[in-house]
């Protein structure tokens, strides 16, 4: 008979059953690898389309691309199919000479006439990530014009503006500027479709493995490319879906998965306590912040917004509840990406705080909403901002929503304050700071809508600047540049940087050499293994 | 349908957003809006979709790049599977369960399946699923982990029906079978216990019903074995009751044990179906649910039909 008190100690014994079988052996095919991580964000693997954090991850491992960021220095870029570039002296003509010992899984080497097609077809598809290529001006009309083939090995851009070059080069690392195998990609064109349908589902890379199955919310499967000449530790890895973090856990314990990729913050304290298994973790280019609408006439002085960002306790929302998942950052660009904002300038200063607010005008506080994702860790953290605000005065009506129903109510611009996260489009600081400061018209017919102009945030200065940045030539100030800008958004900036997001994995005994990157389109499966 | 279609359109996310992502440029997001007709007026979108359907064509899933046909052959017969196993199990534990407890009313017995059914339509199904985990697959071992098939098994057996365990049969590989019936061994018995709670609850309910008839004291008067008396002529007469809550049920496992199939990592219907309705993927979410409707009548009909057989009064 089922009573309470056997439930009650059917539960408590779980724990310890969850021990026990922490002490199997991993029981995965030999050659393979099986990652459990929840998968059911894949819209379609064509690197011109794909724009979520499971493709761009295997598209990572899949395709090259000219350049890469140095793996040991990430504020610099270095060469992956590209032997060697130039850039001409007024920063228009980036010419790449490409290695030749790049193959596709048909054995076909890859040539600069593959690279010139790949860029061109981003910015005809005119996709999702397409703006990453497109945004130095280059548009349907002049593409072919502008990216072109010199010989076999030589591909020739010509930037219709001037920008900065390394931006040039860090946004050519973004996954969308992976290169496709132009024949196979045009023998699958449908309608002028450049393949698009079928590269949905399909791969045409040349990187160290080639996509062989992709079930929707189920399974994808990645083999070895035999003719990448990129040496591999596991010939296929297996991606399930699993989406519970517990039955991850379960499965990695039990050896059914050799790599579990989404444990919470419990669970990831539980693997790290066991010797057997090995957490590897990188902060990522994703930060959690507080948004304050300058529609809300309370939010308007900069005497408020300082006065939210002194009333947070961020050390004590990373320690209790975002342990091993995020930690304090406070800079528009997260650490590890080129010049960003170690400095953390913000800590809870009650006293501090309720003085400005009373600067401001509202010695009492007032009554504010606040929208967030209902899911974890955000519906925890939205309940200690709310605590630490109403430290201050501040009363919080907490407003939870299903992420793409809070997402579409910023868009609108009808929120007050909003809890959300931002990841960065690619590894060169204008993606953050074109995001959160850049908003040259604020109104609804506006062409860039992105995170400053949702929250109706106007600051020519930090805007000017921060276009003026992603012009300058000169590298090293350019960084200064965007150093700058961190300490003045942080000033006056309606938003609070609150937290950096750590992704961690948990491996298996005998498993070892995952890499995860600071985007999902550098982590690199190359050097798994498994014992 | 008309309803579904409403609530996909008026809901607070704009689908738009949910296919192609928050950081999309507004040039983009403008052109996927007009691509999907998403600009179009409620009722020409209604319309055109109406139009679609009675040609056969249920449209694409933005999240998946197939056709929603495509993806329902794809994950309904998983689902199929697993409802039929559960429903297959529930029924030939529930109804004796359900007949033992009326016949034996108010004694340990009847108290023992009462508590045992309670729990099993008390105790959240999310809770059973992760126990079930813990205890069989994590400290016994005598389960498979979460999906369909281990890894090892995967993509070795033809798709013919969709149906694992049968096309593995088909397939004559034995091994992949038992790998079939092992991984489905853990989310059907959850679903079964949960369902035989049902099931026993009201087959116990129908059955002290009849037992308190006039022709069961008649058939007890005229001297007829106890077996006779309680599986002839009370049982015969709630099977047409009986028949409804088991299609019902069936329905309802058919619809997608969506929580099941989440901590199972089970690619089902249900699973398929959430995940197109929190991205807002409208065209999955409607043919997952017409798909749904269709099995609910469907039944509905084979148990009216079922009722002419089981009672001859039923013209």
């Amino acid at each position: 008979m089922l009573t309470r008190r056997v439930l009650l100690a059917a539960t408590a014994a779980t724990p310890l059953a969850g021990l026990a079988a922490s002490e199997a052996v991993a029981a995965t095919p030999k050659g393979v690898v099986v990652m459990v991580k929840q998968i059911d964000d894949v819209v379609s693997f064509d690197p011109a389309e794909a724009y979520e954090f499971t493709n761009n991850e295997v598209n990572g491992n899949v395709y090259r691309r000219l350049v890469v960021p140095d793996a040991k220095d990430h504020s610099k870029v270095t060469g992956d199919l590209a032997q060697s570039w130039t850039i001409s002296p007024d920063g228009l003509v980036f010419t790449f000479k490409l290695k030749t010992n790049a193959k596709f899984p048909t054995g076909k080497v890859l040539t600069a006439d593959d690279a010139a097609f790949s860029l061109q077809r981003v910015v005809k598809l005119n996709k999702t990530p397409g703006f990453i290529i497109s945004q130095f001006g280059f548009t349907k009309d002049n593409v072919e014009k502008l990216i072109v083939a010199k010989d076999a090995t030589t591909l020739e851009m010509t930037l219709p503006s001037a920008a900065a070059p390394t931006f040039v080069l860090f946004c050519l690392s973004a996954a969308v500027g992976s290169i496709v195998e132009k024949a196979t990609v045009m023998a699958h064109d449908v309608g002028g479709d450049l393949g698009n349908a079928w590269m949905k589902t399909h791969s045409a890379g040349a990187g160290a493995y080639q996509l062989t199955e992709w079930v929707a919310s189920d399974h994808i499967t990645i083999d070895a490319n035999p003719n990448s000449g990129i040496p591999v530790g596991v010939k296929r890895i297996s991606i399930r879906h699993v989406a519970d973090p517990s039955t991850q856990m379960l499965s990695l314990q039990k050896g059914d998965a050799d790599i579990a990729r989404d444990l919470t913050p419990d669970l990831l304290t539980k693997v790290k306590a066991d010797k057997g298994y090995t957490v590897v973790e990188s902060g990522q280019g994703n930060s959690m912040y507080l948004a304050m609408n300058q529609n809300v006439p309370e939010l308007q002085k900069p005497q408020v917004h300082q006065a939210i960002k002194w009333a947070i306790d961020y050390e004590a929302i990373a320690k209790n509840i975002t342990p091993n998942q995020w930690v304090v950052g406070q800079g528009f660009l997260p650490v590890g990406l080129p010049g960003a904002m170690t400095d953390k300038p913000f800590k809870k200063d009650v006293a501090k705080a309720k003085a400005l607010l009373a600067e401001a005008g509202y010695p009492n506080g007032f009554s504010i909403s606040m929208d967030f994702y209902s899911s974890a860790p955000s519906a925890d953290i939205a309940q200690a901002l709310q605590a630490d605000l109403a430290s201050i005065g501040i009363k919080v009506n907490l407003m939870p929503g299903e992420q793409k129903q809070v997402i579409t109510k910023t868009r609108a611009r009808t929120h007050q304050l909003a809890l959300l996260s931002w990841g960065t489009d690619y590894f060169d600081p204008n993606s953050n700071s074109q995001a959160f400061c850049e908003n040259p018209d604020d109104g609804n017919d506006s062409k860039l809508k992105i995170l400053a102009w949702r929250s109706h945030y106007v600051d020519k200065e930090l805007s000017d600047m921060s276009l003026a940045a992603s012009k300058e030539l000169d590298g090293a100030k350019r960084i200064a540049m965007y150093k700058d800008m961190q300490v003045k958004f942080a000033q006056r900036a309606p938003f609070a940087i609150l937290l950096q997001k750590i992704a961690s994995a948990g491996l298996g005994k005998g498993v070892s050499g995952l890499v995860i990157g600071p985007l999902p389109d550098f982590t690199n499966y190359t050097s798994i293994k498994k014992a | 349908m008309l309803v579904t279609f409403l609530i996909g359109r008026v809901m607070p996310i704009d689908p738009v957003i949910a296919i192609i992502g928050d950081h999309a440029p507004e040039d983009v997001v403008q052109r996927v809006r007009v691509e999907l007709g998403l600009d179009r007026p409620l009722y020409v979108q209604f319309g055109i979709y109406v139009w679609q359907l009675l040609h056969g064509d249920l449209g694409r899933s933005v999240m998946t790049s197939n056709t929603v046909v495509e993806d329902i052959q794809r994950y309904f017969p998983a689902t199929i599977e697993l409802a039929t196993v559960a429903i297959i199990v529930a029924t030939l534990v529930g109804v004796p369960l359900g007949v033992l407890a009326a016949v034996r009313a108010g004694s340990k017995t009847d108290v023992g399946i009462r508590i045992l059914c309670l729990a099993g339509h008390s105790i959240p199904i999310f809770l059973l699923a992760l126990i079930s985990l813990l205890v069989f697959y994590a400290n016994l071992g005598w389960a498979p982990g979460p999906g369909r098939a281990d890894v090892a098994f995967e993509g070795l057996v033809p798709v013919v029906t969709g149906f694992l365990t049968i096309d593995s049969l088909i397939a004559w590989d034995w091994d992949s079978f038992y790998d079939a019936l092992a991984h489905l061994a853990q989310p059907a018995g959850v679903l079964a216990y949960f369902s035989m709670a049902y099931i026993a609850r009201m087959t116990r309910a129908f059955m002290l019903d009849a037992l308190a008839g006039e022709y069961v004291i008649t058939a007890r008067a005229k001297g007829l074995s106890q077996l006779r008396v309680i599986w002839r002529h009370a049982f015969g007469n709630i099977a047409v009751r009986l028949v409804t809550v088991l299609a019902l049920t069936y329905a309802g496992l058919l619809e997608g044990a969506v929580v099941t199939e989440t901590v199972f990592s089970w690619p089902g219907l249900g699973q398929y179906l959430t995940v197109s309705l929190l991205n807002a993927d409208m065209n999955a979410v409607l043919g997952a649910t017409l798909v749904v409707g269709l099995i609910y009548m469907a039944l509905n009909l084979l148990a009216d039909a079922a009722y002419k057989l089981l009672d001859p009064r039923v013209s």
